[in-house]
């Protein structure tokens, strides 16, 4: 292991650092080599970039911590207002009396004003380190927070580094006015080895090294290809591992014995893919299962197996209307829906450009007359447009079966879209016995 | 009831007893309803009581359907926070996942409040005391949610900048101390309860020791309506309680109105991931409908019925619009204040003994009303003319007959029920449903007319003639049940009968069998022995024939014998006491019949009403210079008025002028200019501006809009007229 040296900090801290920082040595030193000495300036702002769970936020409050350097660290998700942001910025560097020094509302120059002040009375001996995770939120925020952000240690004349953690590039970051170029620093995702270097550092007390070392190889042989996030391997190592370890503690077969092992676990792990991987059957319910054993195994059905939906008669009719004017040109309505439409020849009806089918483009705005209009020829019976015909329309809406795509306000003809998948529609027309493929254009 | 307003039909009469009370004293409440309101004061009681009866056994009832599904939730809630707190190598391994709970509660959203009031309650009382409960309407932005989460589970204010303008001084005066909105708030003021309720009083809460023993509680923070939340929002929110979930025991239960695959659209997997969801589902509303009938439509015990077409419009609305039954049990309400406010003979519709004596109570004028009673008269008819003379003229001796009736009618419906039970139970199994699935349905075409003219009576009555017999001994057993519990003559008799049947039919398993072969053999072969003599082509014929007649009518077996007494039997049960309500006498004192009444204020008509404001202004003004006979509008109505009637003459596009100039026409008559007048029909400024005001009132009401197909002209958006 390529141990971490750097002057200015005590070999046995940076020694601790590289123990919980395996497969990052490398970035590690980058950033040690970027910080300096504690009480050396260091570049005003870092912007550090890698997939999710790829170490970023953990190497850098390793390496803040175990060296004992002042740090704030900021969730930008967390942060409702700018306001949050400086206070707790303020906060982990001067206490809670500085903090309350920040009035209501905050700008961005009160936070300058008052960091300034208290920096006066209590200068930076040691570099000061503000990490911001999750900074792509900040290109939401007020335009001018990120730019100042980048050239606070100009702005407070203070030893001050903003370091920006983000799973997107810089590039999508930079506000067109321009701004102090941060330095950027990649951390590429973890190999195949580098995976199973780490997941094999947290093994089971009760159990040999190398006997979790050949389960986390087993893992990843069939996680590997579609999960590289550390964190949900490690999770999902730990939710199989009971199932690994059964025919061990059965006595059926020794430790060493990894065919057999893998014979065992293989089909459970690939039924872990399709079920609790996707979270379509809670962890807490595959524990269970592996409890209960094959016998009752598959009786549980994941979320998405319920798709199924009860409506109100009418409502059943206004989504069959609401699908009919979403997928189908308003031109053809006539043809669906008049009685004696006259003559529409085939070839005059299907036009060439709409030869794409209408599904693959997506579901199209339509106004309300046009949806009740449907809505009265397709339901069989007589029906007054009484309120609460409107209302199912709104509380359609509310259910997400139908989106508003005109603005509230707008009174006057609002417009939807149906929002909801021919199989959804299929199911819905077959309980009210009507036959929807014969009103779609498409399927003419 | 009536309102001041022009558009009546768009206002939803809250038919809610206690406002009423309290605003309206007795004597108004019932003012309007009918001129006789000597006894307004005990029908008012009569109606309340009944309410807060149905109040309370709804409540009841929701608790009882809920409480399988709210079991399970609290058990999950309490495996939740206790594997929360293990520390084995699993559950240290595992991603802490906010345990969630996704409650399936169908599309009915207005009836959910009850189910998450009591869920919450539920929880505060056995789980923790950290229950919060939050909608999407007052959570626009990720801010507002935070606040509300935290104020409602701190009971403090939360500061949330950059908001609207400073608030009055007082009142943050008396606030404490402001806190900031984040979660970290929340963890510490967690840290210092749990801290606080371990350490401190500890003799005072030692009812409590149990939930101690876990020390941690859960959090837990109800979505009540999660289609409606933004999902940016909803991901950003668990996002930072992930963050959070060492440190604080969080819990989700997303209230799902229509299915689980919802939170997989809202969510991306990097979200779900951090959520170990959990689905329950619960009872479909219209089992829950169901129940509600069976408790309070299907039992003698409540006095106050509906008449078959108010049930009718009450359950089309459930099963056509809203599926909320919440909403059916204020049509029932709706309908029982109609009943008592209209009816001033609803004094009667109580519980017997009341009903009894307040028949001895009656007044004069409503012993005449009880005469002028269809039913009543009818019974009149039937009776001898000494009888009918009496029953007219002495009123002593009609309060006699009346309570007679009274009894009669209590126990038709101590009857009627319990045998619509049994026909249901017995034709609910056949193939095709020939009387409905439902017991309502059966219901319904028993109350209108009598059920054994119905052809699909009939046809069950076939169908039950084909039952085999296990079947059919099955049903019969349960229809016993059914009889059993029920304190009547009649009914005690009918299950003697009944169970006297039913032995029959297990001695049959034992004679039977031996009996029947040789029979039914004889008389096959007789004839065949018959035929094999010599015959001419005559004889030939006739045997033949008599041979078809005979099979035809084959001797029955000792089960169809039996069979068919037994479907006599219920035949005739049936005919003895499912006669529809309306031949009972004084069945019009507990039957509610105006379904226009209740459809009216229950499934408003906005344009309707709107129509029939312009068309006819009389209906809503009552001013008697706007009366007319033919429908057609007077020169004196408003504006609005004779612009909509006139608007009504014309074609697609309406020429505006043209429509000035009839309009003037009009109103110059209306002010009672000659016609011969030389101002006659004459626009001045006046009429011009009120004609732009009825032009621009009725594109406000979407009559009319403007066009650019011609000029001059405006467009009609409604077609039919004159």
């Amino acid at each position: 292991m390529a141990l971490l040296q750097h002057p200015g900090y005590e070999e046995e801290k940076l020694q601790r650092v590289a123990e919980q920082l395996p497969c990052r040595e490398v970035q590690a030193g980058t950033l040690l080599a970027l910080m300096g000495q504690p009480q050396q300036y260091s570049y005003p702002s870092i912007f550090i970039y890698g997939h999710r769970a790829s170490g970023k936020s953990h190497v850098m409050n390793v390496l803040l911590k175990e060296l004992e350097l002042p740090h704030a660290t900021v969730s930008c998700v967390e942060c409702v207002s700018v306001a949050l942001l400086f206070e707790q910025v303020l906060l982990s560097f001067f206490g809670c009396d500085a903090a309350s020094l920040l009035p209501r509302s905050p700008s961005l120059s009160d936070f300058v004003r008052i960091y300034r002040e208290q920096c006066s009375q209590s200068p930076a001996r040691q570099t000061r380190y503000i990490v911001m995770e999750k900074a792509e939120i900040l290109r939401d925020t007020d335009a001018n927070l990120l730019p100042a952000l980048l050239r606070l240690q100009e702005l407070v004349e203070d030893n001050v580094t903003v370091i920006l953690l983000s799973e997107i590039v810089w590039d999508t970051f930079r506000p067109n006015t321009g701004c102090f170029e941060p330095l950027l620093l990649n951390f590429p995702d973890y190999s195949k080895g580098e995976l199973q270097q780490i997941l094999s550092q947290d093994r089971h007390p009760s159990y040999s090294a190398e006997f979790y070392s050949s389960y986390i190889n087993i893992l990843l042989g069939v996680f590997y290809s579609v999960c590289r996030d550390l964190r949900e391997l490690r999770h999902l190592a730990a939710l199989n591992f009971s199932k690994f370890c059964e025919p061990l503690a059965d006595g059926k077969v020794k430790e060493t014995d990894t065919h057999k092992l893998w014979r065992n676990i293989e089909p459970h792990l690939k039924k872990a893919m399709q079920t609790v991987y996707l979270r379509e059957v809670s962890s807490l319910q595959w524990e269970q299962i592996q409890q209960m054993e094959e016998k009752e195994a598959g009786v549980l059905r994941g979320l998405s197996a319920h798709t199924h939906v009860e409506l109100p008669y009418y409502s059943k009719f206004l989504l069959i209307a609401a699908y009919l004017a979403s997928y189908n040109p308003a031109r053809t309505d006539k043809r669906f829906f008049l009685k004696h439409h006259g003559k529409i020849r085939k070839t005059n009806f299907l036009k060439k450009n709409e030869k794409t089918s209408n599904h693959l483009l997506g579901p199209k705005p339509f106004p309300l007359d046009r949806l009740l209009a449907i809505f009265y020829s397709v339901v069989d019976s007589r029906v007054a447009p009484t309120a609460s015909i409107f209302s199912q329309i709104s509380s359609l809406v509310t259910l997400q079966l139908l989106t508003q795509v005109s603005h509230d306000d707008q009174l006057d003809t609002p417009k939807y879209k149906c929002a909801v998948s021919l199989d959804f529609i299929c199911a819905i027309s077959r309980t009210v016995s009507f036959d929807i493929m014969k009103y779609l254009y498409d399927f003419l | 009831m009536s309102t001041s307003s022009v558009s009546k039909g768009c206002f939803v009469f809250k038919p809610s007893a206690k406002k009423k009370k309290r605003t309206l004293t007795l004597e108004d409440y019932f003012a309007d309803g009918c001129e006789d309101a000597e006894n307004s004061e005990t029908r008012f009681k009569l109606c309340q009581d009944l309410w807060d009866k149905i109040k309370t056994d709804t409540e009841v009832l929701q608790d009882e359907l809920n409480r399988k599904i709210l079991d399970s939730l609290l058990d999950f809630t309490r495996k939740c926070s206790s594997t929360h707190q293990h520390s084995n190598w699993a559950s240290q391994m595992r991603a802490s996942e906010i345990p969630t709970a996704a409650l399936v509660l169908g599309v009915n959203v207005p009836d959910h409040d009850m189910t998450f009031q009591s869920l919450s309650d539920l929880l505060q009382q056995s789980v923790t005391p950290h229950v919060v409960s939050v909608q999407a309407k007052e959570c626009g932005a990720l801010k507002h949610l935070m606040k509300r989460v935290l104020e409602r589970m701190m009971g403090t204010v939360v500061a949330v900048d950059d908001e609207e303008e400073e608030e009055p001084e007082q009142l943050s005066a008396q606030l404490h101390k402001r806190v900031h909105c984040s979660l970290g708030t929340l963890c510490d003021w967690y840290n210092t309860k749990t801290r606080k309720s371990n350490t401190g009083t500890p003799g005072k809460k030692r009812s409590s020791a149990v939930r101690d023993e876990q020390q941690q509680p859960p959090v837990v923070i109800i979505f009540k309506d999660l289609e409606a939340f933004n999902s940016k929002v909803l991901q950003d929110f668990i996002l930072i309680c992930s963050r959070y979930i060492e440190r604080l025991p969080l819990m989700f239960i997303f209230g799902i109105a229509t299915s689980p695959s919802t939170i997989q659209h809202m969510l991306p997997h990097s979200v779900s991931s951090l959520l170990c969801i959990e689905l329950f589902q619960s009872l479909s509303c219209t089992q829950h409908l169901a129940t509600v009938i069976d408790k309070f439509i299907l039992t003698p015990q409540f006095p106050f019925k509906l008449s078959s077409k108010v049930m009718q419009v009450l359950i089309s609305i459930f099963l056509y619009h809203d599926f909320s039954v919440k909403n059916f049990i204020k049509g029932v309400q709706l309908a029982l204040l109609e009943h008592f406010h209209s009816q001033p003979l609803s004094v009667l519709c109580c519980k017997k003994k009341e009903a009894l004596l307040n028949v001895m109570q009656l007044s004069h004028s409503n012993l005449e009303r009880i005469r002028q009673l269809l039913s009543f008269k009818r019974y009149v008819e039937k009776q001898d003319p000494q009888e009918q003379d009496s029953l007219l003229k002495d009123d002593t001796h009609l309060k006699e007959v009346c309570q007679k009736l009274i009894k009669g009618l209590h126990k038709y419906h101590k009857n009627y029920y319990p045998i619509l039970r049994c026909l249901h139970t017995l034709t609910s199994s056949l193939p095709r449903y020939p009387l409905g699935k439902q017991i309502r349905e059966l219901h319904l075409i028993c109350l209108e007319k009598n059920v054994w003219e119905n052809e699909d009576y009939q046809s069950a009555m076939k169908l039950l003639k084909m039952l085999a017999k296990d079947e059919l001994i099955i049903l019969l057993q349960r229809c016993a049940e059914i009889l059993e519990p029920v304190k009547s003559k009649k009914m005690n008799s009918a299950l003697v009968q009944l169970n006297e049947l039913l032995t029959r039919f297990k001695e049959l398993d034992t004679a039977a069998a031996a009996e029947t072969a040789p029979n039914v053999e004889e008389c096959i072969t007789s004839p065949v022995k018959n035929l094999q003599k010599k015959t001419d082509l005559f004889q030939l014929q006739k045997t033949l024939l008599e041979m078809n007649e005979s099979r035809r009518s084959k001797k029955l077996s000792p089960f169809e014998v039996l069979r068919n007494e037994v479907l006599e039997f219920i035949d005739s049960l049936v005919k003895s006491h499912l006669s529809p309500p309306d031949s009972q006498t004084l069945n019009e004192v507990s039957y509610y019949s105006s379904s226009a009444t209740v459809r009216r204020h229950i499934n408003a008509t906005p344009r309707t009403s709107i129509q029939a404001a312009l068309s006819s202004p009389y209906y809503y003004l009552q001013n008697d210079s706007l009366k007319t006979e033919d429908g057609s509008v007077s020169n004196a109505a408003p504006d609005i008025c004779i612009a909509y009637k006139l608007h009504l003459e014309c074609g697609r596009l309406i020429n505006l002028y043209d429509w000035l100039e009839a309009y003037a026409t009009v109103v110059s008559a209306a002010e009672g200019n000659s016609p011969d007048s030389d101002n006659f029909g004459k626009v001045d400024e006046v009429k011009h501006a009120r004609f732009i005001r009825a032009v621009s009132e009725l594109e406000f009401l979407g009559f009319i809009k403007s066009t650019k197909q011609k000029t001059d002209h405006v467009a009609r958006l409604t077609w039919g007229g004159c």
